[in-house]
């Protein structure tokens, strides 16, 4: 079953668009949405949760369309944003009361739960909090009502290396039984390739590819030659880099001739998004 | 069950999972009937994803050194000594097609090998 079906999306602004966005989230699975900034990742994520009204394409949500259904999968969403403006003179704890009254299946022992782990103190103040304790609250409330499907922009941006790294156990531990699925938009790629199942990356407003991990890598690779070689394989490279001690360059796997006397190497995720990146400023 | 990951080496994280357990198999470390842990609480305490656990152990189970019952998880399989020795066999042959193509690489002939692996063996 889907977790997430998102079929050609298409949303139009003034100096940007989503063209044909199309995804899918298998359910009980980890995918991680990377781009860098302005590709269209919080666009994207902002239809998905019917923020923004789309020109066209369809969105379901395990098996739902979300415009017919909002209300009811609302409940079975957890969201959270990187940066979240709530009110900022109120403690937690008022706050709390207030939001959890919109959720039938609101859970305090999972939210006093993720508040010890998370070291917050509900007496708190909003306006006394960190950017990375407003983040890990937005979180504590994301997955304190029982959500089915987690969506989250940017979640471990403003956290520290502890954190994030708390903070993805607690994501593999929620998938474990094969019931919760989640889909997270980050640029720290390192979050993803250890805990991910499937990338999905975007440039541009464009998907250019969405996959399983080691697939996706898989179909890049990264090659490393001499200044004279640079010629023959410009083509087909998706960008390059040159220097006195040669070239370094990304090339899909199906454009690579392993007969040529050149080195390659697996990409990451980063270097394969850096690459795009610099293919999209050699049209410019 | 011994794992140890490494994250740079160039190893996919799959095929250090499978290189890991199998050779702890065909030595006898894990025998017959263990019981492997499942999948997904496999990749959490291992920090890895899913899939990756999924096809290290598909990998396992496509070379016969391990089996599924259905809701029951994966077990090690009944090997005889022979078969346990052909696949080990199989894995040693492996490895030295690569290293061998590296020796080649420099030129040396299979005396200059012996001679140089009785060095270090």
């Amino acid at each position: 079953m889907l977790a997430l079906d998102i079929r050609n999306l298409n949303k139009k602004y003034e100096h940007f668009q989503l063209k044909n966005v199309s995804f899918q989230l298998e359910k009980g699975y980890i995918m991680g949405f990377i781009g860098a900034n302005g590709a269209g990742k919080t666009t994207t994520i902002k239809s998905i949760l019917n923020l923004t009204r789309i020109d066209s394409g369809e969105i379901h949500i395990m098996g739902k369309e979300i415009k017919e259904h909002e209300l009811q999968l609302k409940q079975e969403i957890g969201f959270a944003f990187g940066d979240i403006h709530f009110y900022t003179r109120n403690k937690i704890k008022t706050l709390t009361n207030v939001i959890k009254s919109f959720y039938h299946n609101w859970d305090d022992k999972a939210y006093y739960n993720y508040l010890r782990r998370f070291n917050l103190n509900e007496d708190k103040k909003i306006a006394e909090l960190s950017t990375g304790m407003k983040v890990k609250y937005s979180l504590a409330l994301a997955l304190s009502h029982g959500a089915k499907l987690l969506i989250l922009d940017e979640p471990t941006s403003g956290l520290d290396p502890v954190a994030r790294d708390n903070l993805l156990d607690i994501f593999q531990e929620l998938v474990e039984d094969g019931e919760i699925s989640i889909l997270f938009s980050t640029h720290i790629t390192t979050d993803l390739e250890k805990c991910a199942d499937y990338i999905t990356f975007i440039n541009n407003g464009q998907i250019i590819n969405s996959s399983e991990k080691e697939e996706f890598i898989d179909t890049y690779r990264l090659v490393n030659g001499k200044v004279e070689q640079l010629d023959g394989i410009k083509d087909q490279l998706i960008a390059y880099k040159k220097n006195s001690f040669g070239f370094t360059g990304l090339i899909h796997t199906k454009d690579f001739d392993p007969a040529l006397d050149i080195k390659s190497t697996l990409p990451s995720l980063e270097e394969i998004m850096i690459y795009f990146a610099r293919k999209e400023d050699a049209h410019v | 069950m011994n794992i140890a990951i490494s994250n740079t080496s160039d190893k996919p994280i799959y095929q250090q999972l499978f290189e890991q357990i199998s050779a702890q198999i065909l030595k006898g470390e894990l025998g017959n009937g263990y019981s492997l842990p499942p999948i997904r609480q496999a990749a959490t305490e291992l920090r890895v994803s899913i899939i990756t656990v999924k096809k290290a152990w598909e990998e396992l189970e496509r070379l016969g050194l391990i089996y599924t019952v259905t809701g029951k998880g994966c077990f090690v399989a009944e090997l005889s000594p022979r078969e346990m020795l052909q696949k080990r066999n199989e894995m040693i042959l492996k490895q030295m097609a690569i290293d061998t193509s590296y020796y080649k690489s420099f030129g040396l002939t299979i005396e200059e090998v012996f001679e140089l692996l009785k060095e270090v063996y």
